[in-house]
């Protein structure tokens, strides 16, 4: 195994406590308007090239449809099931006892042109549907498929589809998932694989739907051939809380799960904790994986507001950071990336 | 320029060109909405004046426009009228779509409001004011 090559596992769990009002906790709504999710978490993997996105949902409450939305860097390969202990694992891990181009470009970004549905599949109780689109006509698919969009999500779409035009959307079936015997609070795990020279962790996602005052609390895992070079590396709201090799019982432990077998021998355990407001979660997490120490602004969502933003994978500008925190000038100008834009399969 | 300040200009520039031009006739007046926000805070109309509202949505989502004093918003903030469009000053407008709804301000002068009442645009600050006078 080349030395060069890395491989990042990021895992993020979202909390979306309580049963507040509709579009204000993660903008997942039931038919009747209650909020069933519970938690949502992520896990994003990348390896010699491909990435390994896995997500759960946790769902709690009535029946209904609801779903989620994710902002993807490129065109998924894959989407099955995910494993059974990978992300509860992580979340033992930090809990413990004891101690090139990166986005994809091309394709209908332009208004007035519907989105293309690249993949379809039924994992348990979730439809997934990969969409390729511009924030416009990804929002309209959504739109027509009962998904009612938070106020806030047009703009975050059109912040994405900038950079990729490609979206997973996963509508959850409760009453299927009733039927099936799912019991309130398990979880259903989606592995998507994505070939992208590197990795990429959505953060700004995860604000929308929510109050102002509502704090986002998100856990994100790493793991890597090396140290990674993060961008931005001490924004506010982001804290760095670990960041070693990884031990070899964790390596074995996530290893011996379904769909895990890619890992390597050893990895660079990174784990980052997101504590913030919507206000603050502007930013993603980019994340430079080759040794270059070069993560790109771009990923970041730190300049996205023009059209001609330099591809990623060299001459950023910026440059990075080390994964130690460090606060970022400007931070105003902040803008981030991370999780799935939840929304709901409610009409009013 | 802050948003609101940008919108305002706006709005005022969205008069000037949209007025009828004199005479008491009916003026159109358009206002865009893009990323769950009016391209107008601010409009200024005369009493008794009759304007003709087009109201473009260039998001995905559905938005409307509810003209009225806090009394109607209020209404409208509690309210499960699916859809908007048979009340003068109500109008629902699908996404990618325009709408139009014509509305005639009182004789007296004041301040009403504008805004969308679906589920969290109000609060999101879909909103604003039309001062009459």
């Amino acid at each position: 195994m080349r030395r060069t090559l890395t491989a990042i596992l990021a895992g993020l769990a979202a909390s979306v406590l309580g049963a507040g009002p509709a579009l204000a906790c993660g903008g997942l709504i039931g038919r009747n308007g209650s909020v069933n999710l519970v938690r949502t978490t992520t896990l994003a993997a990348w390896h010699d090239g491909v990435e390994h996105y896995v997500t759960s949902f946790k769902f709690a409450g009535a029946g209904g449809e609801f779903g989620s939305i994710i902002p993807l860097p490129d065109v998924p390969t894959e989407v099955v099931r995910g494993g059974d202990w990978t992300l509860q694992r992580l979340v033992k891990e930090i809990t413990p006892p004891a101690p090139g181009a990166l986005f994809a470009r091309s394709a209908n970004t332009e208004a007035g042109v519907a989105a293309d549905v690249l993949l379809e599949t039924r994992i348990d109780a979730l439809d997934i549907t990969v969409l390729r689109g511009g924030g416009q006509a990804v929002g309209e698919w959504a739109t027509k498929n009962g998904f009612l969009l938070s106020p806030d999500t047009p703009e975050v779409l059109d912040f994405y589809a900038r950079r990729s035009p490609i979206f997973l959307a996963a509508r959850f079936d409760a009453d299927a998932a009733r039927q099936r015997g799912v019991a309130l609070g398990d979880g259903t795990p989606v592995h998507i694989t994505i070939p992208t020279p590197n990795p990429w962790v959505p953060l700004r996602i995860l604000g929308v739907g929510r109050q102002a005052n509502e704090r986002i609390d998100a856990d994100v895992f790493l793991l890597t051939d090396r140290r990674p070079t993060l961008l931005p590396g001490g924004a506010q709201g982001l804290r760095l809380d670990r960041s070693e090799p990884a031990g070899t019982r964790l390596m074995q432990d996530l290893r011996s799960d379904k769909g895990m077998g890619w890992m390597p021998e050893s990895m660079w355990l990174t784990y980052l904790k997101v504590d913030a407001l919507p206000g603050q979660l502007t930013y993603d997490l980019a994340v430079d994986a080759t040794g270059a120490g070069n993560p790109s602004p771009e990923a970041a969502g730190l300049d996205v507001a023009g059209p001609t933003v330099a591809p990623a994978g060299g001459s950023g500008g910026g440059g990075g950071v080390p994964v130690l925190p460090v606060v970022v000038a400007g931070a105003v100008a902040l803008a981030a990336v991370g999780g799935g834009v939840l929304v709901a399969a409610r009409r009013r | 320029m802050k948003p609101a300040a940008a919108a305002l200009a706006v709005a005022m520039l969205a008069l000037a060109a949209c007025s009828g031009g004199g005479g008491g006739g009916e003026r159109t007046v358009t206002i865009d909405v893009r990323h769950s926000r009016f391209s107008a805070a601010e409009l200024r109309v005369r009493p008794g004046e009759t304007v003709r509202f087009v109201l473009r949505n260039t998001d995905p989502i559905p938005h409307e426009l509810i003209i009225g004093d806090q009394a109607v918003q209020d209404l409208h903030e509690d309210g499960t009228e699916a859809h908007h469009g048979d009340r003068p000053g109500e109008v629902s407008v699908a996404p990618g779509a325009t709408a139009v709804t014509t509305y005639t301000f009182g004789r007296a002068g004041g301040t009403l409001l504008f805004g969308c009442h679906l589920p969290g645009h109000w609060a999101y600050g879909m909103r604003g004011e039309i001062r009459v006078g």
